[in-house]
């Protein structure tokens, strides 16, 4: 018998034998024709796939509340489907397209990953916001993500942003230990004390094992918040398009012609949230906005890359909260419906460099590329005194 | 008022590649509804594009041919918009920075050569195909077309005539079909174009109101398009008959008139940005080098030198350079046995006729022009009679393993040189008919044609002729 873990997928993984809805009603059902590479090279190394975990519309929100198949709540707050069934026992692998991954396992006493973007392939996961989604592995420990990891990443012939072998091994080794961590000051803002004294935490861990933590001046976290959202919904708008009633999926039974038969599959298919991310995205791509809304984007992520750069320069990674605070309410999202754009801007600056991160406790590590094996090795000493 | 008229096409050109832009599924034309497609070509979510290097190479090479700079590095974009036969609802094309720019053609007017500006070609892929009557009230659509490698090569306005236009496009036909890049067929819609036109005074330097007509596919119908749509236009400018809008238009070929599709203002707007799942391409010296020195020699240059180094004459020349795969034909042919002459009369009279009773376009060629060179050797040195050498001929057609010499052997094509032979076939066949013998004999001369056919049908054609005759020729005065 196997003494491997079970590996559970989120509903963005697309499956043979199990159907794959993206969390949309779009998607009710749907099974595809082919299986992710993550899963066939995850079913090569012997494990064993357990089943789907829901997830959020498209996975742009917070930690999943926009499903259209419900999302659980546990004293008053929202429950990533896929952190409780990682809880149960098994490993999650997941698309990250907006954090939520990074966020739910941050407040679930879980670790993810998200990789250097090209080391694990994309083919197979539905296409969302491709410049920087990433498949991403959640565990209870820093070896369960690492052992997964090592199995996923690899090139794929499949995926054209797919790195090379070389490129990919690198991620699955700690090539050197940490020295000096960096606290970027924008990074701060807006979270609450709970949140703050998470970080405290584990600055105080780190500097334990001799690591030199700094807070270092830097704008990184104020833009790369507005590049992202630009860059992520006006992809995600294009992506989603091919989702018209037409082929697969939901088809609305009110038309009488094919603009109709457009607009009322997907007025009736797409949740709210969605809505308002396909039309900011069509309005940043159009003619009018192209220059000042998405080129600009493109060289805010630019700017940021080399902002980056400059700061591992001297600082092996950077640490930074996850959240804002601990938990969503219900109550969190009918104040502020477009939260998860908001939320985001702990997580878009590794979502728009394609850094890899790691997130645990409240925090979050971002390394140069390639650096993954590092930062699961920054999250040991953190599990060595905490769990 | 004399007025003039502006002209600019867009030609698409699907390319001549086994496979599919971004998957494997095969892009041969003429398969049943839908049994080309694959979950990417239909649009199924989890699917990446992979680009075809093939189509590289051919967007380069029509570049190359039509005398373009090469982006060295070059990217690939999406196009929105929703129409049920494109099925991601975004076409990948390229907008920001195409593989081939700033390019010419020249073509021949009454006037002389004039060049032809080419803004750009663009790599991209096609987009399916709808089917109306398969049953009332619906409509079904074909994926097999979707994302087959189309170029399409976008010229500046500076054409002036449906005679330009036609000189233009019959110049981007013979160019691109030299260099393999396409079979540019207009009839199965592997070439078309969309033609842009205004009209203003003669001398004036501001363009008058553009109109766009879409998807024109072939030449005839083309210039009708384009008499009426001046015609209109220039009515619309001296008597107001009606205002024009800038707009896209349809040709309507049997009605003979042009219908609006669709104005300015209510076209959509495309989106374009650059594909994030496609890194872009960029060329080196070593890849750009080797399509340059994979470019065929132009069309008129080996006519000329045909004519002047081969000796060949103007018509030959002309027939044989009218297709790539024909002018292969002859130059391996000519390597093999040196006669020009005798290749371009095989291939002029034996090749094309053949070619020609099997319905094929001399593009489909697929012979061996070595064996071919091989097979002259034999007859012009009388091993195999002509008539026979036609029969070899034939076979190697069917089968391009043939071996000409092998060949006529074992179906005793070889030319007997055993002169008791022939002379005992003349006995025989003459005894047999002793009629004609006299009749011969009285001066009746052209009765010895059919004694000739006899004994040679005897000699199954493995005689030369003149042996023959003398041989005939002895033996009724003898
Ligand atoms: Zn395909």
């Amino acid at each position: 018998m196997s003494t491997k873990k079970t590996i559970v997928l989120d509903d963005m993984i697309l499956t043979k034998t199990m159907p794959t809805t993206a969390g949309s009603r779009m998607l009710e059902g749907y099974m595809s024709l082919f299986d992710a590479e993550a899963v066939t090279s995850l079913t090569e190394a012997g494990y064993e796939i357990l089943g789907k975990a829901k997830c959020g519309e498209f996975a742009i929100d917070l930690v999943g509340e926009s499903c259209y198949f419900g999302c659980e709540l546990q004293d008053g707050h929202f429950v990533n489907d896929l952190c409780e069934k990682v809880k149960a026992g098994s490993i999650g692998v997941g698309l990250d397209v907006n954090g939520s991954i990074r966020r739910a396992s941050a407040q679930a006493g879980l670790i993810s990953i998200k990789p250097t973007y090209g080391t694990a392939s994309r083919f197979g996961t539905v296409e969302v916001a491709c410049s920087g989604e990433t498949v991403s592995v959640v565990g209870s420990t820093a070896d369960d993500c690492a052992e997964v990891l090592s199995v996923i990443a690899h090139h794929d012939t499949k995926d054209g942003t797919s790195l090379s072998s070389d490129l990919c091994d690198k991620v699955k080794v700690c090539a050197k230990k940490a020295k000096k961590v960096a606290i970027l000051s924008s990074s701060l803002d807006g979270v609450d004390d709970e949140v703050r004294a998470k970080i405290d935490t584990f600055k105080a861990i780190l500097e334990k094992n001799g690591v030199e933590v700094c807070v270092v001046d830097s704008d990184i976290f104020k833009f790369a918040r507005p590049a992202w959202n630009i860059l992520m919904c006006s992809e995600l708008c294009n992506n989603v398009s091919r989702f018209d009633g037409v082929k697969y999926g939901y088809r609305s039974s009110n038309f009488t012609t094919i603009d109709e038969l457009y607009t009322n599959s997907r007025t009736e298919a797409f949740g709210e949230l969605l809505k308002s991310a396909i039309l900011f995205g069509s309005d940043n791509l159009s003619t009018d906005n192209y220059d000042r809304a998405y080129d600009k984007a493109l060289r805010v992520r630019r700017v940021i890359v080399e902002a980056f750069d400059r700061i591992f320069e001297d600082f092996d990674a950077v640490l930074c909260p996850a959240c804002s605070k601990m938990a969503y309410t219900p109550e969190d999202i009918k104040n502020n419906k477009h939260l998860c754009f908001e939320e985001n801007a702990y997580t878009a600056p590794a979502s728009i460099t394609g850094l890899p991160s790691v997130a645990l406790a409240g925090v979050t590590l971002i390394g140069p590329a390639f650096s993954d094996g590092m930062l699961l090795d920054i999250a040991r000493m953190y599990e060595e005194v905490c769990k | 008022m004399k007025y003039e008229v502006v002209i600019g096409l867009e030609v698409h050109v699907e390319l001549s590649t086994k496979s599919k832009i971004f998957c494997s599924c095969s892009a041969e034309f003429g398969a049943g509804p839908n049994e080309h497609v694959c979950p990417a070509c239909c649009g199924m979510p989890g699917m990446l594009p992979v680009v075809n290097k093939r189509v590289v190479d051919l967007g380069m090479t029509a570049g190359m041919m039509l005398n373009c700079h090469i982006n060295r590095t070059t990217t690939f974009d999406k196009k929105s918009y929703y129409y049920p036969d494109l099925p991601c609802a975004y076409q990948t094309t390229q907008w920001f920075a195409p593989v081939a720019v700033n390019g010419y053609v020249e073509i021949d007017t009454p006037s002389g050569k004039k060049k032809v500006r080419i803004k750009q070609i663009h790599m991209e892929e096609d987009a399916g195909k709808l089917v109306h009557d398969i049953a009332p009230d619906t409509t079904h659509v074909d994926f097999n077309r979707t994302s087959v490698p189309l170029i399409e090569i976008v010229s500046q306005p500076d054409l002036s005539s449906a005679d330009e236009v036609i000189a233009y496009l019959e110049r981007l036909h013979s160019l691109l079909r030299f260099a393999r890049v396409s079979d540019c067929r207009w009839e199965q819609g592997s070439m078309r174009c969309d033609v842009n036109l205004s009209v203003r005074p003669e001398g004036s330097t501001k363009l008058g109101v553009r109109t766009e007509i879409k998807n024109m596919n072939s030449l005839t119908a083309i210039a009708r398009a384009i008499e009426y749509e001046t015609a209109r236009h220039i009515d619309a400018i001296e008597n107001g008959t009606e205002v024009l809008v800038q707009e896209t238009r349809r040709w309507d070929d049997a009605k003979g008139k042009s219908f609006s599709m669709r104005t300015k203002e209510t076209a959509g707007d495309y989106r374009y940005f650059p594909d994030p799942n496609i890194m872009p391409i960029v060329i080196d010296d070593a890849w750009f080098d080797e399509i340059n020195a994979s470019l065929p020699e132009f069309p008129e240059v080996k006519r000329e030198r045909y004519i002047t180094e081969l000796g060949l004459s103007e018509y030959d020349a002309d027939q044989i350079t009218s297709s790539r795969a024909l002018c292969d034909c002859f130059e391996d042919a000519y390597s093999v046995c040196g006669k020009a002459k005798d290749c371009a009369n095989w291939i002029i009279s034996e090749v094309m006729s053949i070619l020609n009773s099997k319905k094929m376009t001399f593009d489909m060629l697929t012979l061996d022009g070595k064996a071919l060179g091989a097979l002259i050797n034999l007859v012009c040195d009388g091993t195999v009679g002509r008539a026979n050498g036609k029969k070899v001929l034939l076979a190697m057609f069917d089968d391009a393993s043939i071996d000409p010499k092998k060949y006529a052997e074992e179906n005793g094509f070889i030319v007997s040189n055993d002169t008791s032979l022939v002379e005992s076939v003349v006995k025989k066949v003459c005894d047999s008919d002793p009629q004609t013998v006299a009749d011969i004999r009285g001066g009746r001369d052209k009765a010895i044609m059919a004694l000739f056919g006899r004994c040679m049908k005897e000699l199954r054609g493995n005689c030369d002729p003149q042996v023959l005759r003398k041989a005939l020729m002895d033996y009724i005065n003898g």
